[in-house]
């Protein structure tokens, strides 16, 4: 296969220098790396946040916020790390592979990509810009329930056009993206033989497409109930607060399968490669991955079974609900198979990848649980549900996350990371982000609320151990950095193949790949597709 | 090596968690559900258990073949990949076997739910009403009404940095002053509903919790079997003091039930009675000092001087040292779109009139205004 | 120097990105100002939007120019379609929301209050006066609402607003017909013909507006109905508005004779917007003035 691509190298990249590189950059890599940094810092900013909930949450009384502040906290942490540094990073590993992966030379609208990364920097400022305003930072939840959200003073101007502007950025970034699967294409390179990213990657860029309008409609309405007197959610006027929470969700659930999807469409490039196997049916799992986004539509009101929906409702929402269990578990079942019998190794990308398979999973079931809506009754708005989501977010999507930067960054750079810390790393995260996580299971079924900063003494072993994981894991990214720091500053040459079981076009280029990544079409033969 | 070693007690965490879960010894360390005290919060509790012991065992089953390709299938063990990636049967079994256990948990689930939605046949109603941030309940049939917020102590230790130990108090934020009281073996209905935003209505012993929604009332019923307390929060976020609402309900046999409410009808009669009354500065300040630490001080502060960009000042305040008819109309018709409710229908014209008073008074706002409680009348 | 690079084109570093980023950023901020009564709001918000037009002509005229250039090779159109297409998805589900919101309070939240299904004891306890209607003129808690008496009737300007939509939208499809032919002349005339319509449907929805506020005291705080009328009007009208200035630039582009039978994306992505308007247009007219 090499011979197609050989020649690239001594074709010139021109690339532009000096800070014009990154402020007007039309080219998908340096989009892509100025994503991935931005997701960096953000995941820090919306971390640390994290670490004043466990520091107030140590140990009960409230000894460092007040409680106002630390709903702040939990709000804007959860917008940060959802808005700011998964859904980012997701999009710039899109930006980074998928030209490379489907033999393009960039993105298909690279002038739009690079207005949809900068909007993020604006974006973030103008949220974080609240925490300075008098009545501080939006208070009221990631979810932003009327009537509590307009009660909000300054900020809440901010938030709603915060929300609006990421709207914008992410849904230009999926046009982006489809345009370019769809249209940039490499000869031969037919949708049934793209990587499982990109697969995943469209339909995740559908969902955004799909999903986000009705977000930035929802706060649309939030607005004009606040300034301009509608009442939406008003039940004097005949509206209801509980129609934001449908509208909400209807996006919502959605996005958190946006979240999810590319972390799956990671893994699935990451399994085969260490299992020196083919993936496990590719084609099922296509089919899933469009069915669990086709039953994200119909599921939303499963985060409202206690609101009192008609009865035909609250059965209608549990069973879709727990419909989605079977695509989700064709998925898992596949990863499984592609290690049976494999030739497996354990490097770095490979150990995240194990890590995301199974503790994803303890995620789904809990989620599968309080899909039960008589028994979600109980769990919900607990920590339980707290329990739930991160293990679906942390040691899964932001698991995948860092197996991706692991497995691509020594074709990035050119350089391989350093396995040991990478080892070391892995390890520290994943024993304290269980033990970060795993207690609150038992807090929230022994009754414990979220979004409270202080409890009963009944909650407190578990708490201190929940916030000690918490502080352990905090640090343990500290090292992460180290490792991609020193990898990008230099280090062992890595191969052009970087990983002897790694198939697909992206591993054809050089490592660091020339700027404009296919400047001619490569030839795609069934040997290089199919990852 | 430190890697192995690591491994090691991962391995170990792993087996012992998912070995001890679910097991019902740890129900006791209260690391689970509660079964509660009435028919439903077992059924609930049971369902509980038997979906966790179904993904439990799907767990172990999907991780035992993982970890066995893991160990078995590695390359420095020799292992040679093998070139399968499909396989029909195998992927319809795992389709399908799913969707059957998927049927089997939804059966009992639909029939729990539809009980739990039956609310007909009740011998009493009780209404729940969430406020910012306190609970109000109106016992419909018998005519009388209070509100129920965090009790004294707690709402001591719980201020920031208070430097006070929580340790000290058993019921640490799951106490109140004024406890609900059920008769048990009784069937009631509980309607929640809330005046200014969404709270949660949340006793884990009765197996459910519902939301409060200003403008809607949401329909609920129970029937408590076992006498006791039993102690809950609010389970949706409604603001500053969201942690700071729980909820104690007291469930006492059908005859101390009773004899509670005939005292507390008498307490509501002299209550109305108030209202007629005239009052001295002294006693006035008295009364509205009260009335402010338990209504008014959660936002505005002890110390009158509320939160900057949150909840105003009303030392020095413009309207509590202002005109008095502005002074009036806040407080009793609140400000819409704002965390400033109504306190005309919450309290009474004797408790209205000495808050005022107490406002206009304290912490240096000597404007010297004694209000009454026909003040209040007239201003309604 | 944009680089065309065998059968890609990729365009060179560009600061429009960057402006129209500034440019929203400032105008958020202003907006925001604006509604938190700060003085400067509606200056900065003035600055930003300004910002954005000059983005947009900037970026916009940049991609003429390598259009007329002859850079766009068939692979850069397909690109383009994708793009609107899927910006026109996009739109779609924004409205999504508000048909939702208004199915939403005419078949669950109104009959609710009023007593049905669920909502008995909601409206037994709480709102007992109220039962349901819609136009919703008398709401659950009538004080400080706008009470009107009468709503727009379908059968009036609405009726001709949606005749005149409709015509437009033929019209824009004889303006294509004439492009494919080649005939500059008649594209440019049935374009002109859609602009005008097109502005005066804006014209009379404002006309309409004044009469609901003046004559109607039918408002944005008209309760719910007031809520979902002009919610969904207001956002239909600022897309007819910025859908006909889309379509003047057009004209104007048409009439230097920028398009070729074989090449005019940018012709088509407006008419689609055009038709886009059009359908909402008409789910406005049946679900909003009509049943
Ligand atoms: C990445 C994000 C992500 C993902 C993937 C999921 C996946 C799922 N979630 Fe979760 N969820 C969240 C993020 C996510 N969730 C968040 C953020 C919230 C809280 C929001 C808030 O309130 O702030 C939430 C809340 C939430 C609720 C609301 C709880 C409440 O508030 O009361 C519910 C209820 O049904 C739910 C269910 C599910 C289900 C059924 C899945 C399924 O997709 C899981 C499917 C997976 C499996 C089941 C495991 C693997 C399957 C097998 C091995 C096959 C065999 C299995 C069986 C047959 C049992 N989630
Ligand atoms: C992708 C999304 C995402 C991610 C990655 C995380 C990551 C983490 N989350 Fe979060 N979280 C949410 C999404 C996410 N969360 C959402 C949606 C909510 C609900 C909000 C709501 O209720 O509205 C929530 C709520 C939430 C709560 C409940 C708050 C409440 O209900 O009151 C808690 C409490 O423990 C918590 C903790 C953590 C921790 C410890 C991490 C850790 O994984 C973070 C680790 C990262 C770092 C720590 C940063 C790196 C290191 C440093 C900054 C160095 C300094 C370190 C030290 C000083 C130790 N999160
Ligand atoms: C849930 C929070 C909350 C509670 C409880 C509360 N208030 Fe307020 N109050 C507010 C807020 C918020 C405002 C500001 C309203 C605005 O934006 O004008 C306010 C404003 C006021 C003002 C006007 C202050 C000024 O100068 O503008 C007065 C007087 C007042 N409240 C009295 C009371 C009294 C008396 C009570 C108790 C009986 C009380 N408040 C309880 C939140 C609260
Ligand atoms: Cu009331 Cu939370
Ligand atoms: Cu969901």
């Amino acid at each position: 296969m090499s011979e197609a691509v050989a020649h690239h190298d001594d074709l010139h990249d021109h690339k532009p220098t000096g800070i014009g590189r990154w402020l007007f950059s039309t080219n998908h890599k340096d989009i892509g790396t100025m994503y991935l940094v931005f997701a960096l810092i953000m995941f820090f900013v919306g971390g640390a946040m994290a670490m004043i909930i466990r520091a107030e949450l140590f140990q009960p009384g409230l000894q460092y916020v007040d409680p106002l502040f630390f709903n702040s906290m939990t709000t804007m942490h959860a917008l940060i790390m959802i808005f700011g540094a998964v859904m980012p990073a997701g999009v710039g590993l899109a930006n980074w592979l998928i030209p490379m992966m489907i033999g393009a030379p960039d993105m298909a609208l690279p002038r739009m990509n690079n207005m949809s990364f900068w909007i993020l920097p604006f974006a973030f400022a103008m949220l974080l810009s609240t925490l300075f305003m008098s009545g501080g930072a939006p208070n009221g939840g990631w979810t932003m329930y009327p009537p509590l959200v307009t009660q909000l003073n300054d900020a809440f101007p901010f938030l709603i056009f915060t929300v609006h502007f990421l709207g914008i950025s992410s849904i230009m970034g999926a046009i982006n993206i489809i345009a370019t699967v769809f249209n940039m294409r490499a000869p031969g390179m037919s949708f049934m033989k793209l990587p499982l990213f990109v697969w995943t990657w469209i339909i995740t860029a559908f969902l955004l497409i799909a999903s986000l309008p009705v977000l930035a409609g929802a706060v649309t309405m939030l607005l004009t109930d606040k300034y301009f007197g509608t009442s939406f959610f008003d039940a004097a006027g005949g509206g209801d607060p509980v129609m934001f929470q449908h509208i909400f969700w209807f996006f919502g659930h959605p996005e958190v399968y946006i979240l999810i999807l590319p972390a799956f469409g990671i893994v699935s490039q990451i399994i085969p490669t260490f299992a020196r196997k083919p993936l496990f049916g590719y084609e099922s799992m296509v089919y899933a991955t469009a069915s669990i986004a086709f039953l994200s539509f119909f599921v939303w009101a499963h985060h409202m079974f206690t609101v009192g929906m008609p009865l035909a409702g609250e059965l209608f929402f549990m069973y879709a609900t727990m419909s989605i269990a079977v695509p989700t578990g064709v998925k898992i079942f596949n990863w499984v198979a592609t290690m049976w019998k494999g030739s497996m190794t354990f490097e770095t990308p490979m150990l995240f990848a194990i890590a995301f398979v199974m503790l994803f999973s303890i995620g789904g079931f809990t989620g599968l649980m309080m899909a039960i809506t008589p028994v979600d009754f109980q769990y919900h708005d607990t920590y339980f549900i707290v329990a739930h989501f991160h293990y679906v977010l942390v040691p899964g999507a932001v698991f995948a996350l860092f197996a991706a930067i692991y497995y691509w960054l020594p074709k990035w750079t050119g350089h391989m990371y350093d396995e040991k810390l990478g080892k070391l790393h892995f390890w520290l995260s994943v024993i304290s982000v269980n033990v970060l996580f795993f207690p609150q299971h038992f807090i929230g079924l022994a009754g414990m609320p979220r979004r409270i900063p202080d409890y009963n003494m009944q909650f407190a072993e578990w708490n201190m151990i929940s916030s000690l994981g918490g502080f352990v894991f905090g640090l343990s990214q500290l090292l992460f950095v180290w490792v991609v720091i020193k990898c990008i500053r230099g280090g062992e040459k890595a191969s052009d193949q970087v990983w002897e079981g790694a198939h697909g076009l992206e591993w054809t280029l050089s490592s660091p790949p020339p700027f404009h990544s296919f400047t001619t079409p490569p030839r795609v033969t069934d040997a290089v597709a199919h990852s | 090596m430190l890697f192995i070693k690591l491994r090691n007690i991962l391995c170990a965490c792993l087996a012992l968690t998912v070995l001890t879960f679910p097991g019902p010894v740890l129900a006791e360390y209260g690391l689970n559900l509660t079964q509660g005290v009435t028919p439903i919060s077992r059924e609930v509790y049971d369902l509980h258990m038997t979906i966790l012991w179904v993904v439990t065992v799907i767990a172990i089953l999907v991780f035992a073949v993982m970890f066995w390709s893991i160990f078995h299938h590695r390359k420095s063990k020799g292992a040679v990949a093998a070139q399968f990636h499909h396989s029909t049967g195998a992927e319809i079994a795992w389709t399908i076997i799913p969707i059957l256990i998927l049927v089997a948990m939804a059966v009992p689930a639909t029939q729990v739910l539809i009980k739990m939605e039956e609310t007909e046949d009740t011998e009493m109603t009780i209404k729940i009403t969430g406020y910012q941030w306190k609970w109000h309940y109106d016992y419909m049939n018998e005519g009388f009404d209070f509100f129920s917020a965090l009790d004294e102590t707690s709402n001591t230790i719980r201020q920031l940095k208070s430097g006070l130990n929580p340790d000290e108090h058993e019921n640490y934020l799951l106490e109140v002053d004024n406890p609900v009281v059920v008769p048990v073996n009784t069937r009631i209905r509980l309607l929640t509903t809330a005046a200014d935003v969404i709270h949660a209505w949340w006793v884990p012993d009765l197996g459910w919790k519902r939301d409060a929604i200003p403008g809607f009332i949401n329909d609920n019923w129970t029937y408590i079997e076992e006498p006791g307390t039993y102690r809950g929060q609010c389970a949706e976020l409604c603001g500053r003091d969201h942690g700071f609402m729980p909820i104690v309900l007291k469930a006492v046999s059908k005859e101390e039930y009773a004899d509670w409410a005939d005292e507390m009808k008498l307490a509501a009669a002299a209550a109305a009675d108030e209202s007629g009354k005239t009052f001295t500065m002294e006693e006035s300040m008295a009364k509205g000092e009260d009335v402010y630490k338990t209504q008014c001080a959660a936002c505005h502060q002890a110390n009158g001087e509320g939160l900057p960009g949150a909840f105003p000042a009303l030392k020095g305040g413009a309207i509590a040292t202002g005109d008095l008819p502005g002074h009036l109309d806040i407080v009793i018709n609140g400000k819409a779109g704002t965390a400033m409710a109504a306190f005309g229908g919450q309290l009474n014209d004797a408790e209205l009139a000495a808050v005022i008073t107490y406002e206009r008074n304290a912490w240096g706002n000597d404007t010297g205004d004694l209000v009454q409680p026909a003040d209040i009348k007239a201003a309604r | 120097m944009s680089s065309s690079q065998g059968e890609y084109f990729i365009p060179e570093p560009s600061r429009w990105p960057l402006v129209g980023s500034v440019a929203l950023f400032v105008a958020f901020v202003g907006a925001a100002g604006m509604l938190n009564g700060s003085g400067f709001g509606t200056f900065v918000f003035g600055i930003g939007i300004a910002a954005l037009i000059y983005m947009f002509a900037g970026w916009f005229s940049d991609v003429i120019d390598e259009s007329l250039t002859g850079n766009y090779n068939k692979q850069v159109d397909v690109s383009f379609r994708w793009g609107m297409s899927w910006f026109i998805l996009s739109e779609v589900m924004f409205f999504a929301a508000f048909f939702g919101a208004l199915y939403y309070a005419r078949v669950l939240s109104v009959p609710w209050l009023s007593g049905e299904g669920n909502g008995f004891l909601t409206n037994q306890i709480l709102w007992s006066e109220f039962t349901a209607a819609w136009p919703l003129s008398a709401m659950p808690d009538p004080s400080g609402f706008s009470q009107f008496q009468e709503v727009i009737p379908w059968n009036d300007i609405p009726l001709l607003n949606t005749i005149i939509l409709l015509s437009s939208g033929v019209t824009v499809t004889f303006a294509h017909w004439a492009l494919k032919k080649n005939n500059n002349k008649g594209l440019c005339w049935w374009l002109a013909a859609t602009v005008v319509l097109g502005f005066i449907f804006v014209y009379f929805q404002a006309g309409e507006y004044v009469h609901a506020y003046q004559e109607l005291n039918l408002k944005l705080d008209s309760g719910i109905y007031g809520s979902t009328f002009f919610i969904l009007t207001g956002f239909h009208g600022f897309h007819v508005t910025m859908g006909a200035t889309m379509l003047l630039v057009i004209l104007i582009r048409a009439m230097k004779g920028h398009f070729t039978a074989e090449n005019h994306f940018a012709f088509e992505g407006v008419a689609w917007y055009w038709h886009f308007v059009d359908v909402v247009w008409l789910g406005l007219f049946i679900f909003v003035y009509w049943l």
